[in-house]
Order: structure tokens, then sequence, then C-alpha cells
């Protein structure tokens, strides 16, 4: 079984969680003998992890037919793929692209972010889509999140081959409630045409076939799951700095990730209690607004802000915290709880992130309920007890949730559609 | 002849409102009277009240052969007093036909026998003689709260003065031997033990109107008809259950009352008794003794305390609760001591079991989860450990408070005995000057 999969993000370079599942998926389904997967992302950096599957970037994909020599190709290309590939590529170049803006290779060149002309990269990342669809051989094409739908689209009207699309998040989940038109449509039109849709909760799969208006047969969950920690970073140590106990919020701070209901509960914590500390963690654009609501509430001495942790700050942040709170709004998903109780962070969810689906040794609330949220928050710092008991049994829970059985849900649906 | 000994245990706790941190130091009330008095009414109605009447008729109509026994925790008389008095005239007329036996249990159905042996001889102290008071009846059979039960706690319940249980009869601590004999605890062989007789218990309680029990449908004349096929030694055959299985576990509707009504026609057929747990207790002779190391209940399939003891939270809760013991026993504020007993019932505890995620028996616990519920409790004993601290200093311990108070305690003692002295002298002197006045007076007049 050999699959194309579509994606915008690959770690170590990531911005979100989209990049992390893509990662964890494929590597777990790689456990499966006979599965061999190539994966399209714009903009690779040479240091992915290439051990258990082939990385393509788009950026290294001619579509306008260029006279390289071979030592150029080399030079360019080698700490990124064969340079062989290049030209096998550069075979299957189906339209006179050259009115488009290329370089020296031919190639068009991404950003791999999340730029401003987002529109304008997926679809030239499309264009992109149409030669690699005719240089490879694969079974399945697979779709990670709206912006590789129309990549995924055009290898399949060019091969023919089903398309499964995997939702991370809809434009729903990311603008509360008043999704962007133009996105909306792209997302409709992926989902329309396509073979099967995966989603990574059952709040998405609701999502997707109440507003996408998707038949229920066609949309299967599969949860995410989490890599294990590398020994590098399980090695971290607490950074104790302060007497008092730490609360964390850690990711972009959206407005679909609920940020201020944190400082609401942060406020009335600190208004009764001298022992608890809170963090907020990361960066977006209501951050300027949180500053503002934490200095009128009055409690600018017990909040802090980091600003964006990226790599091994994230779990250095994690292991400095004695509770790990993520009141999302909407989540499809929600990655991060499950590598703060790797991390034996006690967490607090929301009931409207798909996590707390699968998670029982964590504190659910409804992320606008932010009684119960500081209630849970004290009875985290103040009962050893129930620490404890989250810490420990947190991490029995969340060692057991595995790609590899991920990976093999998704398996079954790709056999499903070769019948 | 082979008896059948049916025992009811009615127990409600008093169920905590949300109590969150912030109420802490500002609110001394906690609990929910809302729900309890919604789910109280209910039962009542649907269980209590009908199951009574069935009762007594049944009493009434065989005149005196058909007996039953209940253990009515303490928390639950004192919600009936309040919210369904009807249900406690029932029991009245049920004991005064002389064939309904009350059990004494731990007033608070807690689990102080595991904790605190003085709480727990003070508890079934203090439910005797509300039994007594209320039913005209002194218990002479004890129930543990669950039926739990160790050696440990044989060896508590005969000092007490007891010389009849009633356990579970769990399969590990049986092996090969039947419940249906009277045993004696190896700890203390002159306490004598009724077990329960799970299977054909829970064929009532719990499978009575299962679809999918092979056996179904459950009439009275196959069930005593599997007791009467049982070997001829076999003689008493312990039913206890929930009351609540007539009515609500199993809705009127599965005909659980049709089946009790005939139950009784069918045993006298195959010369089959009723008797209450102390005949039971003093007609037979004890066939063996059983030794008991850990703790059993009548919870769940291990039958053993980990429904309420089984994770960290629970035992840190308990711990937290226990700790205080002492100290409360010495203060005198009658709202901290009612407090006291209503925090120990052990269904809060319960309601902390991580055992079953989402199984069956989160449809009992008022709380979204284990963690919720320890939260809510653990706010609400912050709260009155506070309270408990506030009583006395924290600097003085406990023995040295038992002697401060023993000496206040005795000084006032002196005091009102100083005073009535006073009272006598001064009386007696008033008397005295009366008597001159009025001899003067005379000795003037002459």
């Amino acid at each position: 079984m050999k699959a194309l999969m579509f994606g915008w993000e690959f770690p170590p370079h990531i911005l979100g969680g989209l990049g992390t599942a893509s990662y964890g998926l494929t590597k777990g389904m790689a456990k499966q003998e006979d599965m061999e997967t190539i994966f399209v992302i714009p903009k690779p950096w040479g240091d992915e992890d290439q051990s258990f599957m082939k990385i393509i970037g788009a950026n290294n994909t001619p579509i306008v037919w260029r006279d390289v020599p071979w030592e150029m190709a080399e030079a360019r290309l080698g700490k990124l793929m064969n340079p062989q590939e290049y030209y096998w590529m550069r075979d299957n170049i189906y339209a006179d692209f050259s009115y488009m803006h290329t370089n020296d290779l031919g190639c068009i060149e991404f950003s791999g972010r999340y730029p401003n002309n987002i529109l304008e990269e997926t679809n030239n990342y499309s264009i992109v889509a149409g030669v690699i669809a005719r240089t490879y051989d694969f079974d399945v094409i697979h779709s990670h999140d709206w912006l590789t739908y129309p990549a995924g689209l055009h290898a399949k009207s060019i091969s023919g081959k089903p398309m499964v699309i995997h939702v991370h998040a809809t434009e729903f989940d990311r603008s509360r409630g008043k999704p962007n038109p133009i996105v909306y449509g792209i997302e409709k039109d992926g989902m329309d045409n396509c073979d099967h849709i995966i989603c990574v909760s059952n709040l998405t799969r609701r999502t997707v076939i109440e507003n996408y208006h998707q038949p229920y047969w066609k949309v299967t969950t599969v949860h995410n799951a989490v890599e294990p920690l590398s020994p590098e970073i399980a090695s971290i140590k607490k950074l104790s700095g302060v007497q008092e106990k730490v609360v964390t919020f850690l990711g972009r701070i959206t407005m679909q990730k609920g940020p201020e209901f944190f400082v609401d509960a942060a406020t009335q914590v600190i208004r009764k209690t001298a022992h608890i500390r809170f963090v907020m963690a990361g960066s977006g654009d209501m951050m300027d607004q949180m500053i503002r609501l934490v200095a009128e509430r009055g409690i600018a001495h017990k909040f802090h802000f980091t600003g964006f942790l990226r790599g091994k700050q994230v779990y250095e942040m994690l292991k400095s915290s004695d509770v790990y709170v993520m009141p999302s709004v909407s989540e499809p998903f929600g990655i991060s709880p499950l590598e703060a109780m790797q991390c034996g962070v006690p967490s607090i969810i929301s009931h409207q992130s798909g996590c707390s689906e699968i998670l029982n040794n964590v504190i659910k609330t409804d992320y606008w309920d932010v009684d119960a949220m500081a209630d849970a928050i004290y009875s985290i710092c103040t009962y050893p007890a129930m620490a404890e008991y989250l810490k420990e049994e947190g991490k029995i829970e969340v060692d057991n949730i595995k790609w590899e059985d991920a990976g093999l849900k998704v398996r079954r649906i790709y056999d499903s559609l070769m019948q | 002849m082979k008896t059948i000994c049916f025992y009811f245990q009615i127990h409600q706790p008093f169920r905590l409102k949300r109590y969150r941190f912030f109420n802490i130091g500002r609110d001394h009330y906690y609990f929910d009277d809302y729900a309890n008095e919604d789910i109280l009414q209910q039962i009542a109605a649907r269980s209590y009240i009908p199951a009574n009447r069935m009762l007594l008729d049944l009493v009434n109509q065989y005149k005196g052969k058909f007996k039953v026994a209940f253990s009515i925790s303490g928390v639950a008389l004192e919600q009936l007093e309040i919210y369904a008095p009807e249900v406690i005239e029932g029991f009245r007329e049920l004991s005064k036909t002389g064939n309904v036996e009350f059990l004494a249990e731990t007033y608070a159905h807690s689990l102080s026998s595991l904790f605190d042996p003085e709480e727990f001889r003070n508890q079934v102290t203090h439910h005797a003689e509300r039994i007594e008071m209320l039913f005209d009846q002194k218990p002479t059979v004890l129930r543990n709260t669950e039926l739990i039960y160790d050696d440990k706690i044989a060896e508590m319940v005969y000092d007490m003065g007891y010389t009849k249980m009633i356990t579970e009869g769990a399969k590990h601590i049986l092996g090969w031997k039947s419940p249906n004999y009277i045993y004696q605890a190896a700890s203390e062989p002159k306490l004598k033990l009724l077990l329960k007789n799970s299977r054909y218990s829970d064929d009532i309680t719990y499978r009575f109107s299962n679809y999918s029990w092979n056996e179904y449908p459950l009439t009275a004349e196959k069930f005593i008809s599997w007791i009467a096929a049982t070997p001829s030694e076999e003689e008493v055959f312990n039913l206890f259950m929930n009351y609540e299985t007539l009515g609500n576990i199993q809705p009127s509707h599965t005909g659980i009352f049709e089946f009790m009504k005939a139950l009784p026609r069918f045993a006298f057929e195959h010369e089959i008794g009723f008797s209450t747990p102390r005949e039971a207790l003093e007609n037979n002779k004890p066939i063996g003794a059983i030794t008991v190391p850990n703790p059993i209940s009548w919870s769940d399939e291990e039958r053993d305390v980990s429904a309420w003891l089984g994770n960290k939270l629970q035992q840190s809760a308990l711990k937290s609760l226990y700790e205080v013991g002492e100290r409360v026993r010495l203060c005198t504020d009658r709202r901290l001591k009612q407090d006291w007993l209503y925090l120990q019932t052990s269904d809060h505890f319960y309601y902390m079991s991580t055992k079953h995620f989402g199984g069956e028996q989160s449809q009992f616990s008022p709380y979204m989860s284990p963690y919720d519920a320890f939260n809510n409790y653990m706010n609400v004993l912050s709260d009155f450990i506070a309270r408990v601290k506030a009583q006395y200093p924290d600097t003085v311990d406990n023995e040295e408070l038992n002697a401060l108070l023993t000496t206040i305690h005795n000084q006032e003692m002196e005091i009102k005995r100083l005073q009535m002295e006073l009272k006598t002298v001064i009386g007696s002197n008033e008397a005295l000057l009366v008597k001159k006045i009025k001899k003067t007076e005379k000795a003037g007049k002459d």
C-alpha cells in the first residue's frame, strides 16, 4: 500500500498541532510492514526525519523545464532528496507554466508558513501536485487540512486514485462559527469530492456532518495520539524559580483557545489565594488584549506572559508547571494536554475539545464555566492527592494512546476504499 | 426446616451542594437540600411507601409467619423524617406487628470501622438509641456499613456487646463453603455471623428483569424451588438487599411486587419458613469459623472495600476527615457535630471511585467525574476543618485539651455544687431570720 500524503507542516519546523499530528500518524503507519508513504510539504528544511518515509518539497518540484546540470541539482537538492528524482519529475511537467514566477530550477518558492497570500500558495501547491502525481506511483491520496485539499483533488483527477481527507480543524473552529467564505468553499469542495473524510474527534465529525453537509457514512473519527517523549526531553528538569504553584496556559493566544477564560479563572484564584501563579505562554492576535485585561484586573503581579516558545522551551515550560489548562472554545482535538500529561502535569481541559472524548484522567469543565475551572485549579494546587493521582494515572493513560493504533484505523479506511 | 431471612437496607446520603473554593470560610452550609428532597421523595413514592404497604399486608396475611428485617442508616432516618415522614410511620406500624426486626448500624453509614474505632462505637450506640426511640425495639444484630467486615471489626463489635452480626458471603472468603449456615468469627468465636447469599440476593436485585438472563422470567415458584432443592442441611437463606430493589431498581412494572407477594405462599408449600436475623442466629449453631484478614463488603465483583478506598483521592480524603475526629469529639457545637456525621457517609467516597470510568456506578453519582467529586468534597472538608480548628486553639494538642476540658467541666460542676450549697445555706439563714422576726413580732404583741 502506497500513500501520497499532502501536508503543510512537518516537525521540527512546526507552527501548530497539524505538523505534529501528520508526523505522528505517518510514523505510526510506518509500523505496518507494507506501508509506504510519500509526504509532500511546501518547503522542507533538510532536517526532517525521513527514516520511515520519503519527503518531497513542493519548492523542489519543477513545473517549468530548465536545463539543469547534475552537479547543480546535486548541490542544491542533495541534502533534501535524490537529485535523480528532480529529473524524473521534470519529465512530468504537464503544461506551460513559464508565465509563473519560478527560480533557476524551474520551481515555485513556498514560505511553508501561513502568509497573507496563503490562497495563492495553496493554488501553487496544487499545480505542483500535478507533477508529483504524474511522477510517482501510489494507491491512495491523503490530504491534511484545507490548505492541501486542492492539491489532493488535483492528484485524484489525474490518477483516479481514491482520496482521503484528514480534518484536523475546520474553519468553524478557527473562527468561532464565523467562517471565511473562501476557506469554507475550499473545505466544502474538498469534502464533497473526496472519497472519505477522517476527523480527529467526534466533535469535528459532527461539525463536518452538520456544517459541511456530508453524509455520516463518509465521515470516520480517528482520534489523534501522541509520540512518546524523547529521552532528551524526558530528562528536562523542573526549573523551580518560585515557591508558588504554577498554572500554565500554553498555545496560540487566539479566540479559538479561549485565553480570556483562563484570565478570568486566574482572577478568581489570585484574589482568594496566595500560593498560585499563572503563566500564559505563546503568542497570538489576542495577546495584547490579554495583557491589558490582566492589568485591568490588577493581577499582573501573579500573572506572567512568556511570548512564543519553541521546541525544547515548550517542554521546559510544561515541566515547570503544576497545572496545565486548555480552555479552548472549540478544539478539534488538542494534542497539547496529552503532552502535558506525558510530562506528568495534571491537566484541565474544556468539554469542547476533541481530546476530552478519549481522556479520563483529566479534569473537564465547560470553557465558559470559569468558576469550575478556578475551582479545579485550586483543587490541584491545594490537595496533594489530587495532583499526585492525576499525575500518575494521567501518565499511564497517555502512554497507552499510540499512533500505531490510529494508524491501523486509517489503514482500514484505505483498505475499504481499495475494494 | 429451611428458613429465608430477608433484610432490606435503607440508606440515603446528605448529598453535598456545589461548593467552590471561594465558598471556603464564608459559607458553612454544605448540603443540596433540593436534590436530597427530590431524590428521597421520588424513591419513597416509587419504592419505600408501596413496599412498606405490601410487607405490612404480607405480615398480617400470614399472621406472624412472614418476617423481615430492616437496617436504616441514621442519615436516612433523618431525611425520611424531614421529607417523607409517612415512611417512618409505615416502619412504626411494621414494628408494632412484632415480626419486623431493625438492625443496628453506623449512624452516618460511615467507614469509621476502618479508621476510627471510637467513632464506630459512638455511631453504633447513637444509631441503636435512635432506633429504640423511633421503633421501640432495641437492636441486637449489627450490620456494618456496606456489610464491611474483617477480623478486627469482629473484635470491636464483640467488645461493644454485640454477639450477632451480618456480613457478605464473599466467595474468596468462603471458598467451597456455603453461605447457608451460621458461622462464627475466627478472631472472636462468640460472635455469630449471618452471611449474605449473593447468588439468590442478586437474582432478585439485579437479574430479576434482565431479559438476557437465561432464567428470565424469575417467578416465585421457580425461586422457591431452587431453595427447596438445596441440600437439606442448608437451612438459612440470607437474602440481603437494598430496599430500593422493590420498586426502584426493579420498577413495579417488572412485577417485583407480585413476585414478593407470591413468595411466602410457595415457601410455605415447600415448608420453608421466614425468620429475622436475630432468630436465625439464635436458633442455629455455628458450624465453623471464618477468617477475614482483609476487609470485605457487598460491593462490586471483588467484594472488597476498593469502591471507597481504591484510589489515592479517596484515601487522602478519608485520612483528612478522620484526622480531625478526636478534636471533633471534644467539641460541643451541635451543628459541627451534625456536619461531622453527614460528611462521613460512605457515598461521598464512592463518588470519587475511578474503578469503572463511565460504567454503571456513575449513574448514582451526582458528579460529572470522580475528580469533580473529590474536588467538591475537599472544599467542603477544608471549610469544616477550619471550623473545627476555630473551636479551640490549634496549639493545644488533643490530650492536653481533653485534660483542660475535664478540669473546666469538673470546676463547673464544683461551682454548681457550691452554688447549690450556698443557696441552701442562704435559704436556711433566711428561714432562721424569718423565724426570729416572727418571734420578735410575737414578743412585741405580747
